[in-house]
C-alpha cells in the first residue's frame, strides 16, 4: 500500500516529483577536533568564509529584487576583514574553527539585537551565514534551499523568511514542511506564488532526496511513491477543477445569486499591478505597513498620499479597503515598536500605536484622504487590534472628520466579538482577520507550529467567534468580510457565507476557486455548512461534515 | 590624524544598501579609515558588520577618520557620499 501522509493544506493545486530535502543547519560543536596546527585551523576558517561568500555572490549575481541585495550583503559579511581577524584571534587563543566562526559573529550580533527594529531583524542573516560556514567547515550538507538543476518538491523543517525570498518558483514544483501553520511564512509565500503547498505534515521528515512525491495542497495530502496512474488521475482532476474555476467570472455569487464580495489582498506597492490584473471586485485588505517598515522615520503625509494614489488610481471604479499602520508585535517599527515587551502580540501594537503616536495615524488618514480625493476607487478605512467600541468610536470619528466616508474596524481581538453589537454602532464596517482572530481565541501563538492544530481555521469556537460577529453586522446593516488566509480555502469560503460573511479578500491565486466554489452551492446549502461545522466536536470533523454536504 | 563631522543624508540610516556602497568605497582606498558615532571607539570602515553595528540613523553625525598620505582625499570622498542620500541611487 502507497504511505499517504496528512498535513494542513495551505496553497491549492497538485504536483508530482522528485524530493529535494532542504538541510537542517548544523549545531555549533562546543568543542571539536582541530584539524591541525592552530594556522592550519586558521587557512581552513578563512577558506570557508571565502568559499560561502563567493557562493552567496554567485547566488547573488543571479538573484533579483530584495533577494540579490540580501544575498549581496551576506556575501560582504563573509568576507568582513574585521570578522575574519576575530575568527583568527579566537583560533590563536586555543578555540576550534566553528566555535570561533560562531562566537566572533555572536558578538557581531548581540549589537545589532541592541539596536532593535529593522536591525534586530538582519540578526537572522548572521545566523544563516554562521550555518553556512560551520557546515562548510565540518563538511555537513550546505543550509538553505536545495540546489538541483531540475524542477523538485521543496520538503523541510520549515521556511525562513530568507528561505522564501529567494525561492524560485520555476524549480519548486510543491512544499511540504513538517512544522509550520496555515499562516506561516511558508504559507503566505507558497500562496502568493502559486505553488500547492502542505504544512504540518508529519512524518515528511523521514521523506528522502530522490523519491517521487504527489502533492496534493488542497486535501492536504502527501503521497510517498505513487503510482504512474493515481499521478495521472490526480493531474487530470486538478486539470478540470483549474478549468471550471477558469469558467466562472465577475462578482462572486452563490448559485441562487446571493452575492459575496470578492476581493483581493495586496501587502506591497510592488504587487499592485499583478492584483488590479485579476479579476476582483476591489482590495479587501491593503495592508499599508511596507512604507513604515525599514526605516528610521515615518513617510511624510505627501510621499504617503503618492503611494497611495498609485494603488486607487490601479483600482479606478473598485473598492479599497485600506488598513492603517499595524505595526508591533511582528512587525516592529524603528521609530514606534518599543523594543523590551514581554509579550509583543498582546502589546502596543495596531491601533494601540496611536495611543503613543497619535500623529502617525493623523498623517496616515490626511495623506489616505488626500490620495482618495482625487481618485475614482471607492476608498474605505479600517483600524487594526480594535478591543472596544470606544476604540471603534473614536477611530471612526476621526476617519470621518478627514472627509473618509468609509470607516470599519478589524475584528481580530475576542472582545471586539463579544460587544460586536456595540461596535457595529459606531462604525461602518467589519472585516474580520481570522489569523489573529484564532490566535487570540485559541491562547495559540500563531508562529508555533506545534500548536498548528489549535490555530486551524476550521476550529468551532473561531467560527462560532465569525458568526457572533456576522450576526452583529448583518442586524446593525453594516457589512463583514473576512480577509485572513482561511478566506482563500472555497470549502470555507462556503461555510464564511453560510455564517453571513459578505466578502472575502484572498490571494489572487485563490480567487478563481473560491468562486467557482460559490456559484456551485445555493446561500441556503451554505447555511446548512455552516450550521454543521458549528456543532461539530473539533476542527477535524467541522471540516468532514461541510465535505460530506459539498458532496451530496 | 585627519577626521570629517559628517550628517549621514541617507533617509535609511548607514545600513542595508548605503552600508555596502560606503563600506566597498572604504575598501578602495589607499589608507584605511575609521569612522565613529556619539564618541564611542571608532570601527573599521571596511568592516560592514561594524558599520552596520554603529545604528546611525538619518541625521546622526559620524566622524571619519585617517591618517596618512591620501587621507584628505579619501575622506573627501567618503564623507560626501555619507552625506548624501545614497538610497535614492537604488531606483
Amino acid at each position: 500500500m502507497t504511505p499517504i501522509l496528512s498535513g494542513i493544506a495551505v496553497s491549492p493545486g497538485v504536483a508530482a516529483g522528485p524530493v529535494a530535502v532542504m538541510a537542517p543547519a548544523s549545531s555549533v560543536p562546543e568543542a571539536s577536533e582541530s584539524i591541525g596546527t592552530k594556522d592550519e585551523e586558521a587557512a581552513a576558517a578563512k577558506a570557508a568564509l571565502e568559499a560561502v561568500a563567493g557562493d552567496l555572490a554567485a547566488r547573488g549575481a543571479t538573484a533579483s529584487g530584495a533577494a540579490a541585495d540580501v544575498l549581496l550583503a551576506q556575501a560582504m559579511m563573509a568576507r568582513d576583514p574585521v570578522l575574519a581577524t576575530k575568527v583568527v584571534e579566537r583560533i590563536e587563543a586555543g578555540v576550534a574553527g566553528p566555535r570561533a566562526v560562531s562566537d566572533a559573529l555572536a558578538e557581531f550580533r548581540k549589537q545589532l539585537e541592541a539596536l532593535g527594529g529593522y536591525m534586530a531583524e538582519r540578526a537572522a542573516d548572521l545566523d544563516d551565514l554562521r550555518d553556512r560556514v560551520v557546515a562548510r567547515l565540518l563538511g555537513l550538507p550546505m543550509p538553505g534551499l536545495p540546489v538541483r538543476d531540475f524542477p523538485y518538491v521543496l520538503v523541510a523543517s520549515d521556511l525562513a523568511p530568507a528561505d522564501a525570498a529567494t525561492l524560485d518558483p520555476s524549480r519548486v514544483l510543491a512544499i511540504v514542511t513538517e512544522e509550520g501553520s496555515p499562516t506561516s511564512h511558508t504559507a503566505i509565500l507558497a500562496k502568493a506564488l502559486g505553488v500547492p503547498a502542505v504544512v504540518a505534515c508529519r512524518g515528511a521528515g523521514a521523506l528522502t532526496d530522490g523519491i517521487t512525491v504527489l502533492v496534493d495542497g488542497r486535501a492536504g495530502q502527501v503521497t510517498v511513491a505513487p503510482a504512474d496512474v493515481l499521478i495521472e488521475a490526480a493531474m487530470k482532476a486538478e486539470d478540470l477543477r483549474r478549468a471550471a474555476a477558469a469558467r466562472a467570472s465577475g462578482p462572486g455569487h452563490t448559485a441562487d445569486g446571493h452575492p459575496v464580495k470578492l476581493l483581493v489582498n495586496l501587502g506591497t506597492a510592488r504587487e499592485t499591478h499583478a492584483a488590479a490584473a485579476a479579476d476582483s471586485e476591489g482590495v479587501g485588505l491593503f495592508r499599508t505597513e511596507f512604507l513604515f517598515l525599514d526605516r528610521a522615520e515615518a513617510p511624510s503625509q505627501a510621499e504617503q498620499r503618492d503611494v497611495y494614489r498609485r494603488v486607487f488610481d490601479a483600482f479606478a471604479g473598485r473598492e479599497v479597503v485600506v488598513r492603517t499602520l499595524d505595526a508591533g508585535a511582528d512587525k516592529p517599527l524603528r521609530f514606534a515598536t518599543q523594543s523590551a515587551e514581554p509579550n509583543p502580540a498582546l502589546g502596543v501594537r495596531g491601533l494601540r500605536t496611536a495611543r503613543r503616536l497619535p500623529e502617525l495615524l493623523a498623517t496616515q488618514l490626511a495623506a489616505l484622504a488626500d490620495a482618495a480625493s482625487g481618485s475614482r476607487a471607492d476608498v474605505w478605512v479600517m483600524a487594526p487590534m480594535v478591543s472596544t467600541a470606544g476604540e471603534a468610536e473614536t477611530f471612526a470619528a476621526q476617519a470621518h472628520e478627514h472627509g473618509l466616508g468609509m470607516a470599519g474596524v478589524m475584528v481580530e481581538v475576542p472582545a471586539a466579538v463579544l460587544r460586536a453589537s456595540s461596535l457595529a454602532a459606531v462604525c461602518d464596517f467589519f472585516s474580520l482577520g481570522t489569523n489573529d482572530l484564532a490566535q487570540y481565541a485559541m491562547a495559540a501563538d500563531r508562529t508555533l507550529g506545534e500548536l498548528a492544530d489549535l490555530l486551524d481555521p476550521w476550529q468551532p469556537a473561531v467560527l462560532e467567534l465569525v458568526r457572533m460577529a456576522a450576526e452583529a453586522g448583518a442586524a446593525a446593516n453594516k457589512p463583514v468580510g473576512v480577509c485572513g488566509e482561511s478566506a482563500s480555502d472555497p470549502l470555507m469560503a462556503l461555510v464564511l457565507t453560510g455564517l453571513g460573511v459578505t466578502s472575502l479578500s484572498m490571494a489572487p491565486v485563490s480567487l478563481p476557486g473560491v468562486r467557482a466554489a460559490l456559484a456551485q452551492y445555493s446561500l441556503e446549502t451554505c447555511v446548512q455548512m455552516a450550521g454543521r461545522a458549528l456543532s461539530a466536536a473539533d476542527a477535524a470533523q467541522a471540516r468532514s461534515a461541510v465535505q460530506a454536504l459539498a458532496r451530496d | 590624524m585627519t577626521e570629517r563631522r559628517v550628517i549621514v543624508g541617507s533617509r535609511v540610516g548607514l545600513h542595508a544598501r548605503p552600508a555596502s556602497l560606503f563600506v566597498q568605497a572604504a575598501s578602495r582606498q589607499s589608507v584605511s579609515v575609521t569612522i565613529a558615532k556619539d564618541g564611542a571607539d571608532p570601527v573599521d570602515a571596511r568592516s560592514i558588520l561594524s558599520v552596520i553595528g554603529l545604528g546611525a540613523a538619518c541625521g546622526d553625525e559620524v566622524i571619519l577618520s585617517a591618517d596618512g598620505e591620501g587621507a584628505e582625499v579619501a575622506l573627501d570622498e567618503l564623507a560626501a557620499l555619507v552625506a548624501s542620500d545614497l538610497d535614492s541611487e537604488a531606483g
